[in-house]
């Protein structure tokens, strides 16, 4: 079955000309048709599009322009504008909107020659860490429908682990990419803030928005952020700098990597399962050379209070351009402009996104300025000098990427702080901006479980590499749901 | 009892980039609606600005001007509120990091120099236009003027009268245009003028201000800060309260209206923009401006004085524009830089009445400055007189061609040939036997009819030296 292939085993077997892209892709297309609806990870399939790309792939297979990702078909999560089309981040407020232009990303990732399946479902406008505040309902998760599949990129997430994809685009914003790869059991990589361009994603939060790659290997995962990682002038937060070869290392051996293990990402909240799972897969680390030294991270339940200062502040202004004016849902017979406005939004946006918008006002109010915003600065500042310190003493740290696995399909819907909390370990790593990854370490009641790597800046060869390496002798990432195998 | 008048000036003046200042649509003017707004300008989801760098050398350049403190490190901000005009629902600008800090601009006032401070200037980029009545009942919005770049220059509350208000706003208008920083179009909102006014009693705390918004002359800004000034001391001898608010003038009636009152006023929830890093700017980029700098008009003024003799109206008249400048150094360059004078009088006299009468820019002179230079050489070389170069111009002006071609096809060369002339002396003296007595008898002033008759016989084009010399030989003898 080509679903099972890996990613290097399938462009081998394309390059091979055993193999045609538009066979691969049509294989993932009748996998999308037979499995999604029961899964709803994906808000648009494009079938037309897909296999067209799928033909210019195996033209360059066959005159040797084909690079490792070529004929690879792709799924990008439905933040990535995507010209020609339909791009609504999950909401109803751009249930109509076709982008007229691709994402930095999604133009790289064409470059290099990926079939574009479809676009993944996802928490409206990113705002989530289920995938359950969608317009367009929730995503399950592929280990046991019961679950949600994490968020906000659940439906990228999903589509890899029930293999209607081999690979998709995410975002991270505040764990984002790491806390669904983690409930999905997949690997994922936010890179260091700046490494991917942001042009043409739908900004949640600017200041912390990350593009990355979600796969099932880190090996994988290396070639796709080499591909989807380039300078880009419009972007002025984009870093212009050499990309390094994100591969380079993964043969690297992990004598002596010296792992920092905060005490802080080990206390109260932190289910016992997860914890055990997690601290097997350090114990494994260890055994391929690397040894364990303790550090802190005082600061880190300030994380959680700062970025919902912070995030939510951004929020409000990006998503004042949804007025129901120039594009979008607008409300039917406005009576003025202010009906405009507001009836457009209120029936436009979903109720987390509403949420956000009225925290993210109120804290940048003036006379509230101060008190909320400005202290949000200082505690971002805290939380990254946390890090930069324990960097001092170890080459990368670990620890758990959630304090729970998967959780049921509402749970926590009704209880937004306690949905807040389920990013309480990738939070910190988004407000210093550090690269963070997730790969599959075992499962918590018969839930997957990642273990979280985050490194220094500029760190993510190395993180992959460790990936790989411990994917090297353990088989987390290649297991699959009985039912998607 | 009398009264203190307190007025600060907003000026926008809209810079001159190829470019909006934060995407790479164009800002030429009159374009279709939204034909020059691009997906950036439009708001469009996953959008981003990017800093054109242009206009942060312009933003320098004023600031050196206004002997200013220039922020090395700015920050553009988001200022929030919904607009239909404003597609991101909120204006990027610079809050607390501008790029211009405090300075100052000196006004002449009844022939004293007054200083007045300049709080700040920083960048920002403009709105849409939102168009009424176009189809009745709806709102047009036409985003071509969405991120124009704008300089905001915020003067202290420094002037006391319509006519400082004025004469700084003039002065400020004459140094970004010369700068080139601006266009200055009053007309098409390049340059836009915003006055607070408020009156006090002397010695008491500042009154409440009125803001009198997007008047476009000069003379209308005036007339529109009188007619507050005496509302507002009417209002409060009468027992009323001036309410602080925003007032359109209206210049059929002389009068202001009220627009808004700042009660309504938004809470814009100012914030760093996060999509922007902070620009910094070294001393290196502030040199690399400097040394770009045209000479000021204040500085040009004087050296026309001191160096090249002019009159101090003649150097008002040609420094009132940098293209007015710029013509006159060129022409005096084109002749050699003998005669001051006569290039200064040539521009500010036959030049610039021509121009008035068309209604024409000297940036769009039909004659340009190395036509009148060609000119100016022929009369310096004796080939036409002072009389016939007006011919000449007249003709250079119509587009008849270059001064020595239309001397050529015109004939209009200057007789210098003595026996020719002598000739013609002869035969005049000869036809005016009475008035040659009369000059015999002692009335000198018939030279001026022997000159005249002796030109007319030689349609103007004898050498009116050699002529005179002749006659005075002549009738000597």
């Amino acid at each position: 079955m080509l679903h099972t292939l890996s990613v290097k085993q399938m462009s081998e077997k394309l390059h091979a000309g055993e193999i045609s892209s538009v066979e691969l892709t049509q294989h993932y297309l009748d996998r999308i048709s037979q499995f999604d609806p029961e899964l709803n990870a994906y808000v648009t399939v494009t079938p037309e599009l897909a296999l067209e790309m799928a033909r210019e792939a195996d033209e360059r297979l066959k005159n040797g322009t084909a690079g490792v990702l070529t004929g690879i078909p792709v799924a990008h999560k439905d933040i990535f504008c995507t010209d020609g089309v339909k791009t609504t981040c999950s909401s109803k407020m751009l249930d109509n909107f076709i982008a007229p232009y691709d994402a930095h990303v999604v133009t790289l990732l064409k470059k290099a020659g990926m079939p574009i399946l479809g676009k993944t479902n996802m928490d409206e406008f990113a705002m989530g860490s289920s995938s359950e505040s969608s317009y367009y309902g929730p995503t399950k998760n592929p280990w046991d429908l019961n679950a949600v599949p994490g968020g906000s990129s659940g439906g990228a997430a999903a589509v890899v682990a029930a293999n209607l994809a081999p690979m998709a685009t995410g975002t991270d914003t505040g764990g984002s990419i790491r806390q669904p790869a983690s409930f999905c059991g997949i690997t994922g990589i936010k890179p260091t803030y700046g490494t991917v361009s942001r042009f043409g994603i739908i900004a949640y939060a600017s200041s912390f928005d990350q593009a990355g790659p979600m796969s099932r290997s880190a090996e994988e995962s290396a070639w796709m952020l080499n591909a989807m990682s380039e300078f880009d002038s419009r972007d002025s937060t984009c870093l212009d700098m050499e990309r390094p070869d994100f591969a380079a290392n993964l043969g690297d051996s992990l004598q002596g990597l010296k792992v920092g293990v905060p005490a802080e990402y080990f206390g109260e909240g932190l289910d016992p399962e997860v914890e055990k799972v997690v601290k097997d897969a350090i114990a494994e680390i260890e055994k391929l050379g690397a040894t364990t030294v303790p550090v802190s991270l005082p600061n880190k339940d300030l994380a959680v209070p700062s970025y919902y200062v912070l995030a939510p502040a951004e929020a409000s202004s990006n998503l004042s351009r949804y007025d129901g004016v120039r594009f979008g849902y607008r409300c039917e017979n406005p009576t003025d402009l202010q009906d405009l406005y507001k009836r457009s939004r209120a029936e436009g946006f979903g109720a987390e996104v509403k949420r956000r918008i009225m925290v993210g006002a109120y804290a940048l109010s003036a006379g509230y300025y101060d008190a909320y915003y400005l202290k949000a600065q200082r505690l971002r500042r805290m939380v990254r000098d946390d890090f930069t310190n324990a960097f001092e003493q170890c080459d990368v740290i670990m620890g758990p990427v959630a304090p729970t696995p998967a959780f049921n399909i509402g749970e926590k819907t009704d209880d937004p702080t306690s949905m807040y909390l389920a990013d309480l370990y990738t939070i910190p790593v988004n407000l210093g901006g550090f690269p963070g990854m997730s790969v599959p370490a075992g499962f918590a009641n018969g839930r997957p479980v990642g273990l979280h790597i985050v490194g220094p800046y500029f760190s993510e060869a190395k993180l992959l590499n460790i990936g790989h390496q411990f994917q090297q002798v353990t088989d987390w990432h290649k297991q699959t749901p009985a039912q998607y195998q | 009892m009398s009264w203190e008048v307190v007025i600060g000036l907003e000026i926008h003046a809209q810079l001159t980039t190829k470019s909006k200042i934060f995407s790479g649509a164009s800002i030429a003017y009159g374009a279709a609606p939204n034909s020059q707004a691009c997906a950036v300008d439009l708001g469009m989801p996953g959008m981003l600005p990017v800093v054109n760098h242009a206009v942060i050398g312009k933003g320098i350049a004023l600031g050196l001007a206004l002997n200013a403190e220039l922020g090395k490190k700015q920050v553009f901000d988001r200022k929030n509120y919904f607009y239909p005009d404003l597609p991101k629902g909120y204006q990027t600008t610079q809050m607390d990091y501008p790029i211009v800090g405090k300075g100052y601009l000196d006004i002449e006032i009844d022939g004293e120099t007054k200083r007045i401070g300049v709080t700040r200037a920083h960048l920002e980029e403009d709105a849409g236009k939102s168009n009424h009545g176009i189809v009745p009942g709806m709102t047009g919005i036409d985003l071509n003027r969405a991120g124009t770049p704008l300089l905001e220059i915020v003067s202290e509350p420094d002037l006391s009268s319509a006519q400082e208000a004025v004469a700084y706003a003039r002065k400020m208008h004459e140094l970004v245009t010369f700068l080139g920083i601006c266009d200055g179009n009053m007309q098409e909102g390049s340059f836009r003028v915003d006055s607070n006014v408020s009156v006090r009693r002397p010695g008491e705390p500042l009154g409440t201000r009125a803001e009198l918004k997007n008047i476009n002359s000069f003379r209308f800004i005036e007339k529109a800060i009188e007619f507050e000034i005496e509302r507002q001391i009417d209002l409060i001898e009468s027992g009323g309260k001036v309410v602080q608010e925003t007032r359109l003038y209206d210049s059929e009636t002389n009068t202001t209206r009220s627009m808004r009152t700042k009660e309504e006023a938004n809470d814009y929830r100012y914030f760093p923009c996060p999509d922007l890093l902070p620009v910094r700017i070294t001393d290196e980029d502030i040199e690399a401006v400097r040394a770009t700098m045209p000479e000021l008009p204040g500085a040009k003024r004087a050296r026309y004085v001191a160096e090249l003799g002019l009159s101090e109206y003649d150097a008002g008249v040609l420094t009132s524009s940098r293209a007015m400048a710029e013509y006159f150094e060129a022409l005096l360059e084109h002749t050699g830089g003998k005669d001051a004078k006569v290039c200064a009088n040539w521009i500010t006299s036959d030049l610039a009445g021509a121009l008035n009468k068309a209604g024409l820019d000297i940036a769009d002179s039909p004659i340009s400055e190395q036509m009148l230079a060609g000119m100016i050489n022929r009369i310096q070389d004796d080939t036409i007189s002072g009389k016939i170069a007006k011919q000449v111009f007249d003709a250079m002006w119509k587009g008849e061609g270059s001064a020595d071609e239309i001397i050529e096809a015109k004939g209009l060369k200057q007789i210098t040939d003595t026996g020719a002339i002598e000739a013609m002396v002869d035969e005049v003296l000869a036809n005016n036997p009475s008035q040659v007595e009369a000059y015999k008898g002692g009335q000198e002033k018939m030279m001026g009819y022997f000159v005249g008759q002796v030109m007319k016989a030689s349609g103007g084009q004898a050498n009116p030296g050699q002529v005179n010399k002749l006659l005075k030989e002549k009738l000597s003898s």
